[in-house]
């Protein structure tokens, strides 16, 4: 059925250069049996790096754009203290978002920066034609490629490189997005932003410091190191976090460059309320908590911001999200509406057996309590294990500008009292750790008093921290005291919004 | 026993200064043809032991005034021609003399070898001396030696090249193979990567190609496709920052 419409058409276009031809033989102008928008004028294309996205198009005809895309092979971070080469379109991960209309006639021109090593060629999925442009794009370093297309169908597409190994070069960030907007265009939104998901393979494993080479027995294999958007660790998140405010719509043009993971892509706190699935330009489902996105796929997705909050965009698949880097955050701004959401009302000691009785009748608190340092640690380690290992990692390090560090922590060393409080209290807002600004949540933490001196004797003690042992008289008196935990710094004004 | 040979060759045969006589050996194509022996004998020859430097290419430029920066004439090579010289027969600091010579076309590469009376090597007989790593002769049946080479194609051309020599010898005693700079053979163009690598595999058996995996010889040897690629993407009059040459010679 498709092949016969793309038969079709381009026996249209066949036949439509053929008449062209015969207009401009015969002189006149009388007739012009064009089955494409007649092109009027020209313009060169507004290029944006994610997750900007370049202006909505104005324009209600179709018109000549010509595109200027350099290839580039850059070292870059990849996570803090961890480089990467990046082969990129527009030297960044991922490349240049492009912005064109359904009809136009682009003029693409692909230069190979001199310094590359490699020759690089582009695969739009929005052409039409042999290898999607591949076929005549492929230039050495130092060089210009031009090719024309039409943008015969309206969506959002991803371009990649296609050079052999087609798979090295993807894996190495050689994706973006181009967005061919229908006729009509597209609703109104208050915000866009372009974000990409990408899996990359490097030699060390994750966080491992250092310039580190790609690794091509990992790509084969499928198994990551990192999976991220925007092409590092934490570009998406403190003060690089993407803003809107209460009230706006925002819409996501997300793209998954691959080249091997499929993406569950949700946005925790949020239900898109619409979603383009699979990059088409119909807004075929409403009320999506996760929608798949496939490598060399994309979609689109608008939703509605009610309440403040920051909202977190992740891979589903959420070993990515936590332990590989696939974390973003959309900080929303705004008055609270506490019809939709109130934050924590209360927190109150749950007693299933009544008020009489005020211990857990189970096994843990019939177990002596720690005392010894030895003790302390053991037991310290699984609570550990079971209540704070998914944010502050294994190895105590925490997840750069989401999550703090314990491992080497001053802040979590400084003072025990304090730390006692925010185990069992929790904290939020700013603070600093070894010199870095950290601004989440960390909820209260509903454990015992041994589980509390345990845990912080296991970390004050762990990780490269040398300390004394918390006991559980500690944990008592802390507890009583009056201090709140406070952050150590006090709230900075909000950075201008970012966006569109 | 091998490297015996070499040495003993070497030593007693009339092996032109600064080149390598390399013994009688076998070359398989990546891509597999059924048109095509899968594995191409290759006859003894000379290779020169290290990549053609500046110092060498400005002796022929002075020569041979045509190769000029200012005089070469379009067709031969494109604009950017030995654009890291400082002029014409000054080569600054952004060409130290004993570092290759880069920015070079082909043609230019064919006359500096004639120049020299050698000629360009083919690119059975490059690929076949540079599957030769320091200790065996089968290289790319070492992982370890592969990835070394795939670590250097994964960096971008440093803007001013290291000298020669610098980089690794193999058992044939020949430098720089990999890991120094890209280099031109006579029949770069012979095998076709058409520049949609992947659409290569298809029907079309007159071109090999590309990430033509299904005709490949060795899945593994990524850093192989990647000289294809590279050879696919030029034409005889390209210079690029990181390609440069070094010539061949027959052995009587």
């Amino acid at each position: 059925m498709s092949y016969d419409i793309g038969l079709k058409k381009v026996l249209w276009w066949k036949f439509s250069i053929f008449c062209s031809t015969l207009l401009v033989l015969s002189a006149t102008s009388a007739f012009t049996p064009n089955f494409y928008d007649p092109i009027e004028g020209e313009e060169t294309a507004i290029l944006t790096s994610a997750p900007t996205v370049p202006p909505p198009i104005t324009r209600k005809h179709a018109t000549k754009v010509i595109v200027n895309l350099e290839t580039k092979e850059v070292v870059k971070r990849m996570a803090d203290g961890v480089e990467y080469t990046f082969w990129t379109f527009g030297g960044d991960v991922p490349g240049k978002f492009i912005r064109v209309r359904e009809g136009d006639f682009v003029e693409f021109h692909l230069s190979n920066h001199p310094s590359s090593k490699m020759p690089h060629n582009i695969d739009l999925h929005a052409v039409t034609g042999q290898g999607g442009g591949a076929g005549a794009s492929l230039t050495s370093p130092g060089h210009t490629s031009t090719f024309s297309f039409r943008c015969m169908n309206p969506g959002l597409y991803v371009y990649h490189c296609a050079t052999a190994p087609v798979g090295m070069h993807v894996a190495n960030g050689m994706y973006g997005l181009i967005l061919v907007e229908p006729k009509e265009g597209l609703p109104k939104v208050d915000k866009e932003f372009y974000v990409m998901q990408g899996d990359f393979y490097t030699k060390g494993a994750y966080g491992e410091e250092g310039l580190q080479p790609f690794s091509m027995e990992k790509a084969v294999l499928e198994h990551p190191d990192y999976v991220v958007f925007n092409g590092s660790v934490g570009s998406m998140v403190g003060d690089n976090a993407l803003r809107a405010k209460v009230g706006e719509k925002v819409r996501i043009y997300f793209g998954n460059g691959g080249p091997n993971l499929t993406s569950s892509f949700h946005v925790i706190g949020e239900i898109f309320d619409k979603v383009y699935t699979e990059g088409g330009v119909k807004a075929n489902q409403e009320q999506v908590q996760t929608t798949l996105v496939p490598p060399g796929g994309s979609c689109m997705v608008e939703f509605g911001l009610e309440v403040p909050a920051t909202y977190i965009l992740v891979d589903h698949a959420l070993l990515r999200a936590f332990n590989k880097g696939c974390i973003g955050m959309l900080k929303v701004e705004g008055p609270e509406n506490k019809e939709i959401y109130t934050g924590k009302q209360n927190d109150v000691v749950y007693l299933p057996e009544g008020g009489a009785i005020q211990t857990m009748d189970d096994e843990v608190s019939k177990r002596p309590a720690p005392v010894t340092k030895a003790e302390l640690m053991a037991r310290g380690k699984r609570v550990f294990e079971a209540n704070c290992m998914a944010c502050h990692q294994g190895s105590g390090e925490g997840i750069a500008n989401v999550f703090p560090p314990l491992a080497k922590s001053d802040f979590l060393m400084a003072d025990k009292n304090r730390s006692i409080q925010i185990v069992s209290k929790g904290l939020s807002g700013s603070i600093k750790v070894n010199g870095k600004t950290f601004n989440s949540v960390m909820p209260a933490q509903a454990l015992n008093n041994e589980d509390i001196a345990s845990v912080l004797t296991y970390v004050r003690n762990s990780f490269g921290n040398s300390g004394d042992i918390v006991t559980v008289q500690d944990v008592v008196a802390g507890r009583a005291s009056a201090v709140q935990p406070t952050p150590t710094t006090t709230k900075k004004p909000k950075a201008k919004s970012k966006g569109k | 026993m091998f490297l015996l040979y070499v040495v003993v060759v070497n030593v007693v045969g009339n092996t032109p200064e600064g080149m390598i006589r390399i013994p009688f050996g076998v070359y398989k194509p990546l891509y597999k043809d059924d048109s095509l022996a899968s594995s191409i004998p290759v006859q003894s020859f000379f290779l020169d032991a290290t990549p053609v430097t500046n110092r060498e290419y400005l002796l022929f430029v002075k020569a041979n005034p045509q190769w000029k920066r200012s005089s070469v004439k379009r067709l031969f090579a494109d604009s950017a021609y030995l654009q890291h010289w400082q002029s014409d027969e000054t080569l600054g600091n952004n060409a130290p003399e004993k570092s290759p010579v880069v920015c070079v076309s082909w043609y230019a590469a064919k006359a500096y070898c004639a120049w020299k009376g050698k000629r360009l090597p083919t690119v059975a007989e490059w690929e076949y001396v540079a599957s030769v790593s320091e200790n065996t002769i089968d290289g790319y049946s070492d992982p370890a030696f592969l990835k070394r080479i795939l670590e250097w194609y994964s960096k971008p051309t440093p803007h001013v090249l290291p000298v020669i020599k610098t980089t690794s010898k193999n058992m044939f005693g020949v430098y720089d193979m990999h890991g120094l700079i890209w280099e031109w053979t006579s029949d770069f163009n012979s095998i076709l990567v058409s520049g949609e690598s992947r659409g290569d595999t298809g029907l079309e058996r007159d071109l090999f190609c590309g990430s033509g995996s299904l005709r490949s010889s060795d899945f593994k040897n990524y850093a192989a496709f990647m000289r294809y690629a590279f050879r696919g993407s030029l034409s005889a009059n390209y210079t690029t920052a990181s390609l440069g040459f070094r010539c061949a010679k027959d052995a009587p």
